[in-house]
């Protein structure tokens, strides 16, 4: 039976992996994403999870544990932020080369130097090619959603590609919902079995995992790695859809937040979602056509179907909570606008960097946002592509 | 040998084909020196073995009798590694020899 219970962020991740049959778990504690870490380390010791727990010296460590769980072909899963994310780096590319299915949950928190253990997405955005799927969440119930949903994804057969779940840094982690909780037997049959592919522990045949590649093979092995992520995308639909028709709550790429109607739009991730929804209720109050667009699967980018939600938009304010430097913009909004590029009729796009560090944003800073695109709208002229939301100038 | 094409490739590297490395001569790879085997400077003391990155050591009858030239890539390690004051293995000049088409 579905439970409400009051859990923060970390909270709902450690009973979404209580539930799913996890083989594995290799993780290495820190800011803020320590508490999965500790929460799952209890559910071990209380017998509530019968999968392994390994706490390894270091991140880099734990995502190579997981890498050699899953290549034997067991369920793996893990946590970090920030600098345990970068230290995760080079392993990070080798589990999505060799596809295997490992799902982390990262809570996003923002890169040293300086050092900072608040909630940005400079962490997520920097692995953003290193082949994993990337989604990420507003709030506890969706962390709990997305990272159930992962673990489908990830071991899809056409798929095949590790997940990334974010969640914002304190902002979610550490902040305490009534969130719904699905019944265990629920969860794990919607998970369902594991099935490995070429898992090592069999050993009835022989074949080898990581061999070298040189000039007349690498190519072709990573073209063949990239079909897996290019699968995904109706994998991701359907289960999205399959979530919501088993505990009512429907997911896709992107949440549309008074956007059919709307002229302008706000397009931006994760918790700063939700004060944007407030804003725009102030601001349609007040009469303006203003909609937001919330993208829940930054990679693979679903960039067909964002063009075609914003190409008949006058104006589009995307907000990055992260930075690119030297860039023509933060990676959302490059995105995005290069998204729009073939299109004829096209609405004016600038980009916001917001939140760097844990920066609070309000709903004062949202309508700042809305002035400056009724401003656009109006006289079809771009002071700057690129601003920053609420810095001292 | 027919190269696949990225679709006929099996998932995420695997090689179905293990222990191929057995048709990759690398000792195509030497160039300038080998090492050469001086059998009574000899004490069976395995460190060339053990050290040699390329399984190149040939042993029979539990005894180091010699080098296999397929696959040494002329590193030296084994002559580095050698114990005895009269070494066992020394590096030699070695004429590079193209083999043809290459
Ligand atoms: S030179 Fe290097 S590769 Fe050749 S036998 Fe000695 S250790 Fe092995
Ligand atoms: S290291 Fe030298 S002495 Fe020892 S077994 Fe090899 S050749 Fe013989």
């Amino acid at each position: 039976m579905k439970t409400l219970k009051p859990l923060n962020g970390n909270q709902t991740i450690a009973e979404a992996v209580r539930q799913v049959d996890i083989d594995v778990v290799a993780a290495y504690p820190i800011t803020p994403s320590t508490a999965i870490v500790e929460t799952i380390a209890q559910f071990k010791a209380d017998g509530l999870i019968k999968g392994e727990f390994v706490c390894p010296e270091s991140e880099h460590s734990a995502m190579s544990v997981c890498i050699g769980a899953a290549a034997a072909g067991g369920r793996v899963m893990t946590a970090t932020s920030a600098q345990g994310l970068a230290l995760m780096w080079e392993m990070l590319y080798i589990a999505a080369g060799l596809r295997l299915p490992i799902v982390a949950a990262i809570v996003n928190r923002a890169l040293s130097a300086p050092i900072n253990i608040h909630g940005d997405h400079s962490d997520t955005m920097g692995a953003r090619d290193s082949g994993w799927i990337q989604i990420y969440s507003e709030n506890c119930q969706e962390a709990y959603d997305n990272f159930i949903q992962a673990f489908r994804i990830a071991e899809h057969p056409d798929v095949r590609t590790p997940v990334l779940v974010g969640l914002d840094g304190f902002i979610i982690s550490h902040s305490t919902e009534i969130v719904e909780i699905e019944d265990d037997e629920e969860v794990r049959r919607f998970v369902g079995e594991y099935l490995p592919i070429y898992p090592l522990l069999d050993t009835s045949r022989r074949f080898t995992v990581g061999s070298i590649d040189f000039t007349d093979y690498y190519f072709e092995h990573k073209r063949s790695q990239i079909e897996g992520i290019e699968n995904s995308p109706r994998v991701i639909e359907q289960i999205g859809q399959e979530f919501g028709q088993k505990f009512g709550r429907y997911y896709s790429f992107f949440e549309a937040y008074h956007l059919d109607d709307a002229e302008l739009v706000i397009v931006v991730m994760s918790s700063a979602a939700g004060t944007c929804k407030e804003a725009i209720d102030e601001l349609r109050e007040e009469g303006l056509k203003i909609g937001l667009l919330k993208p829940r699967v930054f990679r693979p980018f679903p960039y067909q179907k964002i063009a075609e939600a914003l190409k008949d938009k006058l104006a589009v304010a995307v907000l990055d909570r992260s930075s690119s430097p030297g860039a023509f913009g933060a990676p959302l909004f490059t995105e995005i606008r290069s998204a729009l590029y073939d299109y004829e009729k096209r609405p004016k796009i600038i980009n916001y960097i917001y939140g760097l560090g844990g920066r609070d944003i309000k709903v004062e800073h949202f309508k700042e946002v809305a002035q400056n695109l009724v401003r656009i709208a109006t006289t079809g002229k771009i002071d700057s592509h690129v601003g920053y939301l609420n810095l001292r100038e | 040998m027919k190269k696949e094409t990225w679709r006929e490739l099996t998932i995420g590297t695997i090689n179905l084909n293990a222990g191929n490395s057995i048709t990759n001569l690398t000792g195509t790879w030497r160039s300038g020196k080998k090492p050469e085997f001086i059998e009574e400077n000899c004490i069976q003391c395995f460190f060339c073995w053990l050290y040699c990155p390329h399984f190149a050591i040939k042993v029979e009858g539990e005894k180091v009798i010699g080098i296999n030239y397929d696959y040494c890539t002329g590193c030296g390690l084994c002559a580095e590694e050698c114990p005895p004051k009269e070494k066992a293995i020394i590096m030699v000049p070695e004429e590079i020899k193209l083999a043809e088409g290459r």
